[in-house]
């Protein structure tokens, strides 16, 4: 552990008013941090920032698997993505949103079909794939939601209070499924999150902002 | 006494609910009225057999068919302006987007006299140069308000690029005497006092109408869709083609048939730019004019009935799917 999957050195964000002072962070490969701090003090921005999803840190910079990413665009930087609104595609069956990435990236029919089986199998979606995202309970949507983050094998899976509005039950079900996928594809985890519990289950290591 | 309540507690005197209620009901059912009754009038007007007569006439079989095909052209035009457009201003926050916005309200806020005769004097009285001219002094003027604001470069490189290519294009049309009507004519599409010139002036208002459309349509598509389908490899191009222009279906749907109302009911820049000639560029709203001009009365009754049918069909459409979860 600790290669320096994720490197943060300095990083300042300008987000209208709001200024997120120099941070630095550092996460190993396969290493899983949780991210929490008090509301307002930059956690889902600084995540955004990583994602590329802002107009790039205003200093410091941003190393993600050895390769400088502050100024590439979102695409090109090898992250998925679940937002805290899952924000499924509603015009796509479950399968194309699993399918979505690899399609995109030119992967093989069969390739994209191992993997697509392969994830729902994990995710316990075989029954829900020709389902649209109008249909899904809370969990079903963000166990597909993670699929699709994860259908392409990323360097990093950024999780932004991916768990938020879920009852206990539903909560405690996809956060077991969220380690459980964690580990067994080795990606790298940035869990943005407000929930010590979440943490402690999640979590390699907690890092509070603010 | 029920459990809970003491015998110290009052309820408390609260004024009846009906004056204000009644007020609402008279206001709605006045307005109502008012509407129902100008239908009414003009239904009265009109018999049967004069309708049918009116409707069997060749002229007026043109000008049905004129008005289908040119507020048809329009509203596909005004989905294809209005799309960008709209998808621009709801998700791009850049300097002078107020003013991008105030401009595009313009042709709703003109009297649609004036945008027919600025039509009219633009295709016959300036000179292609003298257009050119203008688009690059207009280019060159955003460029350096651009520069003193610190504008995104991309967009000033834009800008000083327009500038230089409709000056030189200023250079290459200067002294020549044609109007921008001789230059569109000889290429095959003939504007001033022709059908093509209908479409020209239902444009300008239709377009503004879809645009306000397909704004809120964008605006009340959340943004997170193309984040999250950029962080999948999509540029915010194929983002939009590939997640929000699915999702915008039911808003283009309605903005084209805003658009197309909205030119089915336009007539003073029809009137002023492309003529009311029967038979040639004679559309429902103008054949309504020549014939009160000519006094039959239950003609342009007939007609008008008409243009209500179709009008309230168009709204029932937009309604049925904004109510479908589309948005309008």
């Amino acid at each position: 552990m600790n290669n320096g999957m994720l490197m943060l050195e300095q990083v300042t964000v300008q987000a209208g008013h709001f200024v997120l002072s120099p941070f630095s962070l550092e996460i190993g490969e396969g290493e899983c941090v949780a991210l929490m701090g008090p509301s307002g003090c930059g956690k889902t921005t600084l995540l955004e920032t990583v994602c590329g999803l802002r107009d790039g840190p205003v200093g410091g910079r941003i190393v993600l698997g050895g390769l400088e990413v502050t100024n590439l665009p979102p695409g090109a930087r090898g992250i998925g993505l679940v937002p805290q609104d899952v924000a499924l595609f509603p015009s796509l069956t479950v399968r194309e949103q699993i399918e979505f990435g690899p399609k995109l990236h030119g992967w093989k029919p069969k390739e994209i079909k191992e993997r697509v089986e392969s994830l729902a199998g994990d995710l316990g979606l075989e029954g829900l794939l020709g389902r649209s995202p109008k249909g899904l309970s809370g969990g079903e949507a963000r166990r597909v939601a993670l699929g699709r983050a994860l259908a392409l094998r990323p360097q990093l899976l950024c999780l932004d209070e991916a768990l938020s509005g879920l009852d206990e039950a539903r909560h405690d079900e996809v956060l077991g499924v969220i380690r459980k996928m964690i580990e067994r594809e080795g990606v790298t985890a940035l869990h943005v999150t407000h929930s010590k519990k979440e943490a402690e289950v999640i979590a390699d290591r907690v890092v509070v902002m603010g | 006494m029920e459990e809970g309540i003491t015998s110290d507690q009052k309820i408390w005197r609260v004024r009846p609910e009906w004056p204000f209620l009644l007020f609402l009901i008279f206001v709605v059912a006045a307005y109502l009225g008012l509407l129902l009754l100008m239908v009414g009038a003009n239904a009265l007007t009109v018999s049967w057999s004069q309708a049918s007569d009116i409707l069997r006439d060749a002229d007026i079989q043109h000008s049905i068919i004129l008005t289908f095909v040119t507020c048809t052209a329009t509203a596909i035009l005004s989905v294809l302006v209005s799309v960008p457009v709209g998808y621009l201003l709801s998700r791009y926050q850049f300097r002078g987007r107020a003013l991008v916005d105030t401009l595009l309200d313009i042709p709703i806020l003109l009297p649609p006299l004036i945008v027919g005769l600025s039509l009219l004097i633009l295709f016959n009285r300036i000179s292609p140069s003298a257009c050119c001219g203008m688009l690059a002094g207009g280019a060159l003027i955003a460029a350096i308000w651009g520069v003193a604001r610190k504008g995104e470069g991309i967009v000033i490189r834009f800008l000083v690029g327009s500038a230089v290519l409709f000056g030189l294009l200023s250079l290459v049309f200067s002294g020549s005497e044609r109007s921008l009507e001789d230059i569109v004519s000889e290429v095959g599409f003939p504007m001033t006092f022709h059908p093509l010139g209908v479409v020209l002036a239902q444009f300008p208002v239709a377009a503004a109408f879809a645009v306000r459309t397909m704004r809120t349509t964008f605006d009340q598509i959340s943004p997170r869709y193309e984040e999250v389908a950029m962080t999948l490899g999509c540029n915010r191009g194929q983002a939009f083609m590939r997640v929000v222009l699915p999702l915008a279906g039911k808003g283009i749907v309605a903005a084209g048939t805003m658009a197309w109302a909205r030119a089915l009911g336009e007539f003073g820049p029809i009137l002023i730019f492309a003529g009311a000639t029967r038979g040639r560029t004679e559309v429902l709203a103008t054949s309504v004019f020549l014939e009160i001009n000519i006094g039959n009365l239950p003609g342009a009754a007939a007609l008008s009935l008409l243009m209500i049918l179709l009008a309230v069909s168009t709204l029932l459409i937009v309604r049925y799917l904004a109510g479908k979860g589309g948005v309008v």
